[in-house]
């Protein structure tokens, strides 16, 4: 099979669903077997083998996802499960991420969901195209299929005959659709999935080969800043452009409404030329904040849906003690290290832009929505950025560099944003608040739970056009879409919402807020941060109140035998409970969640010093137990835990966006500090309960909020005072211990 | 016009002399390792050596350093093999996003040139002004006490 013709035939399976019927009739007995079952993830919406794998006459494999690398390790742990079911080494493969015109359309890498779609997709998309090929090389070799193997990319017989992958494949083999239950490889004969094996991306990243959108530099390139107004919804009433045109190596100042930038030859003049442009804007300024000191009664008050969504028994049950209690939490930001950048050439109308979007296809839709253009006018090509933790403004700077290259016709142009920007401008994760209620018996069981959390949205991904910050600005604007809740059972404001754990009389209600305040969307594990560390927090609140110790108690309600086997490692490889008297100013903290109620589970125990008198938290031994089912890449889970682990703590420990009655006044590193060095726990230990055989759990977001609990039940362990709003910043830990 | 030092190779630059170091690294000599994060001397994601000691490049204007030796992540290898401490961040597998990774590398290096065998406590005071987002500053340090104890066996090492 040549590749064009692969294209093609990709473009029309993924284009229309006549493809399939065309598969139908060449293979009827495939489409009789499955009637009825769907082929496990994402192989359900795209259900042709050759959407994924191709394997073309030279036996070079290309495999194809729609998710992205994030610097979560996908591209490793896809070309693991890719190399284990059509038994070839991983350095055979390529594979192709994220592409509008290459890719399956898996929307967003988002929710910790890729293994699960995708890498579910890949495996068994893998096992098929090794079934296609030992029956093509029965055929062919006359014998058998039982007495045939895959081994190395050729199909291997008993006698010792052998045939190459490529001498098997000669057009279209791979055009079928895929079976409900393909017969995958016994965990056992596993040689890659599960095993050690090093990150492909990690080696061209620490010698400074390009990696990054940022280090894209085609022929012409030119490099654009844009100026962002003073503040949300500032217009621009009036500018002068004519003397920053002047200015060296200026190209084009381009204006369309308040939306403004300027490209240019150099880099350092793009800068020049946008403090410029900044200097001579006038604008009307229009925002008005809410009080940062009163902004959770301000959201408390703001117009909610409410839903209610779980309730059994009268959660208003008084027990032998109760508790009732309020736990918040700030806008916090996403903070990538590099700022957004975009790359983007218009040419013979067509548009091409490099990105590092979450969603790449939503992103072009969007697109074609603000530059008025057909959809299939538009490229969008996933390339890595650096780390986003959500929806940052990946979306915002493509955007922007989409309005400036289809100003400057066959010029690519890159866009980068500034560190006051990035930090002003990207969508932030909103600020939650929630109330809960809880009592226990005589026995120490938990017989009633009533739960309320108040929260925006956690989605203003791309989109209607609005949802883009230059679309907000152009001389015809577009609104953003209306928020909405992301419904259960994985929820956003109220992700996590519901407790894992078993109380007879339970209502748990979700307000949902529209009115936002501030910019907001997808921060890494969404409402579950906030929702995980009340819960958490509050289980050893009413663990105290039944003078049970914390890792008891939770056992105490939790059926989930992997559930338990995740605490009862943590606990074990920590060495909680062993009694041991604590020096005044010294805690331990553990905390659980299992992610959505229904992705990977993690529990942390940790050790930690309160400083009396300054009130700063110093981190000691860190241990953690997760359980993302089959594990394919040990080591790639791991880093997310342990990153995980540090990130929330820095969240946790120091982080809040600030603003004033105008603007976010939070611009750079020191006024939205995050975690350095000299503040890392004293060691993270993260242990991976492997599941062979098991569906894969999502783990990229599963850590954050038990670190954020095990901190606070730490904190009060060591100083004896609950802290219920974050962060727990050295100032609110003083304040909340009272010297 | 200025002549710049960098990885041992003279590079003349036309251009505004107040260019930060950053932007003719990345541009004109197109080299990717040092990365914009902040451009504020915030971050460290710009860090390269000079006259061996780590400087925030996105600050210092192209006009100061005439004459100095600037050392970039792609001149830390030789003949095109990583550095012991890039192979230590390899082993360590010290990296998620790695946007942040070579300016911790470039920063590690300037601190093993000062002290061939810092303490833990010494690497982590001698790593704070340089952020990380991912959050893998633990393999960041079990890179560097890794790259430490390689060097102090290939010193002891016989020499053939
Ligand atoms: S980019 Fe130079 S210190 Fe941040
Ligand atoms: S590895 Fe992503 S910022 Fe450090």
């Amino acid at each position: 099979m040549n590749a064009p013709d692969l294209r093609l035939s990709r473009r029309l399976v993924l284009a229309t669903g006549g493809a399939l019927v065309v598969s139908f009739a060449l293979f009827p007995n495939a489409f009789a077997q499955d009637a009825g079952a769907k082929p496990p993830g994402d192989l359900a919406k795209f259900p042709m083998l050759d959407s994924w794998i191709a394997i073309d006459a030279h036996g070079a494999i290309t495999v194809f996802t729609g998710k992205a690398e994030l610097g979560q390790g996908i591209k490793t742990a896809l070309i693991q499960c890719a190399a284990e079911e059509l038994d070839v080494d991983p350095s055979a493969i390529t594979l192709v991420t994220a592409d509008t015109e290459r890719t399956p359309n898996e929307k967003y890498t988002a929710g910790s969901h890729s293994m699960q779609d995708s890498g579910t997709a890949i495996l068994n998309a893998a096992a098929q195209v090794r079934a296609i090929l030992i029956d093509l090389a029965a055929k062919r070799l006359n014998i058998p299929v039982e007495q045939l193997h895959a081994k190395g990319g050729s199909i291997v017989a008993d006698d010792g005959r052998s045939v190459a992958y490529k001498d098997l494949i000669s057009g279209r083999e791979l055009h079928r659709t895929a079976q409900a239950k393909p017969s995958l490889k016994n965990p056992k004969d596993y040689r890659v999935v599960g095993k050690k094996f090093s990150r492909v991306d990690i080696p061209g990243k620490l010698t400074g080969k390009p990696s990054y959108v940022q280090d894209l530099r085609p022929e012409r390139m030119l490099h654009a800043r844009v100026v962002r107004p003073p503040s949300y919804g500032a217009k621009l009433t009036d500018i002068d452009i004519a003397a920053v045109e002047r200015l060296p190596g200026v190209v084009k100042v381009v204006r369309d409404g308040s939306f403004l930038a300027v490209a240019t030859q150099e880099e350092f003049q793009a800068i020049s030329a946008m403090n410029a442009l900044a200097d001579a804007a006038k604008w009307d300024e229009t925002a008005q904040l809410p009080k940062q000191a009163d902004i959770y009664a301000y959201l408390r008050k703001l117009p909610s849906q409410d839903t209610t969504i779980l309730e059994r028994g009268n959660a208003g049950e008084s027990g032998a003690r109760s508790i009732r209690a309020t736990y918040h939490r700030p806008y916090q930001m996403h903070g990538s290290i590099g700022p957004s950048c975009a790359v983007a050439k218009y040419e013979a109308n067509k548009l091409t832009v490099w990105t590092h979007s979450q969603g790449v296809y939503p992103l072009r839709d969007s697109l074609a929505k603000m530059l008025k253009m057909p959809t299939k006018q538009i490229h969008c090509i996933h390339v890595e950025g650096s780390g986003c933790y959500g929806h940052n403004a990946a979306d915002d700077v493509a955007a922007d560099a989409a309005l400036i290259a289809r100003a400057v016709p066959g010029r690519p142009v890159r866009v980068q944003w500034m560190r006051e920007q990035e930090h002003g401008w990207e969508p932030f994760g909103p600020a939650m608040l929630s109330d809960i209620y809880g009592a226990v018996d005589a026995g120490g069981k938990i017989v009633a739970w009533q739960y309320d959390v108040w929260s925006n949205t956690h989605s203003m991904r791309p989109g209607g056009p609005g949802n883009l910050l230059a679309g907000q600005y152009v001389a015809q604007p577009f609104t953003p879409d209306a928020p909405k809740p992301i419904p259960m059972p994985e929820g956003g404001g109220d992700r996590n919402a519901i407790p894992i754990y078993s109380a007879p009389n339970i209502r748990v209600i979700s307000h949902f807020i529209p009115q936002m305040p501030l910019r907001v969307s997808a921060l890494r594990g969404l409402g579950a941060y906030h929702n995980v560390f009340a819960v958490e927090s509050f289980m050893d609140e009413l663990a105290t109140a039944a003078k049970a110790d914390p890792v008891q108690f939770r056992l105490r309600h939790l059926d989930d035998p992997r559930a338990r086997d995740v605490i009862n490692k943590a606990a074990e490889e920590f060495g909680w409970g062993l009694k041991e008297k604590l020096a005044r100013g010294h805690g331990h903290g553990f905390a659980f969640a299992r992610y959505k109620n229904l992705a990977a589970y993690c529990a942390i125990a940790l050790e930690l010093t309160v400083e009396h008198e300054t009130g700063v938290i110093q981190l000691g031994r860190v241990v953690a137990a997760v359980d993302s089912g089959q594990a394919v890449n040990p080591d790639g889970i791991r880093n997310q835990i342990e990153g995980a682990i540090v990130q929330s703590a820095s969240w946790t420990m120091l982080e809040h966006v600030t603003f004033n009655a105008r603007d976010i006044t939070s611009r750079d590193w020191s006024s939205y500090p995050i975690l350095r060095f000299p503040a890392l726990p004293v060691s993270v230990d993260v242990h991976v309960i492997d599941r062979p055989g098991q569906p894969f759990l999502g783990t990229g977001e599963a850590g954050q909020g038990p670190m954020a609990a095990a901190i606070a039940n730490g904190v009060a362990h060591a100083t004896g005072v609950r802290i219920r709003a974050l962060p727990l910043s050295p100032a609110n830990v003083k304040a909340a211990i009272g010297i | 016009m200025t002549v710049l030092t960098v990885n041992g190779k003279e590079h003349s630059i036309n251009g505004d002399p107040n260019t930060p170091l950053l932007y003719v690294l990345r541009n004109d000599l197109k080299l990717n390792g040092a990365k914009f994060g902040c451009g504020l001397g915030q971050c460290g994601a710009c860090t390269v050596l000079v006259d061996h000691q780590p400087v925030y490049s996105c600050l210092l204007p192209i006009s100061v350093l005439e004459g100095r030796q600037i050392t970039t992540l792609e001149g830390l290898g030789k003949n095109g093999e990583p550095s012991p401490l890039q192979r230590a961040f390899i082993e360590e597998q010290a990296a998620q996003c790695g946007y942040c990774i070579p300016g911790m590398i470039m920063r590690a290096q300037g601190l093993l040139n000062r002290k061939a065998a810092p303490s833990d406590a010494e690497i982590r005071a001698y790593m704070q002004p340089n952020l990380c987002r991912c959050g893998t500053h633990m393999r960041i340090l079990r890179a560097i006490r890794r790259a430490v104890k390689d060097m102090r066996t290939a010193r002891a090492e016989p020499v053939r």
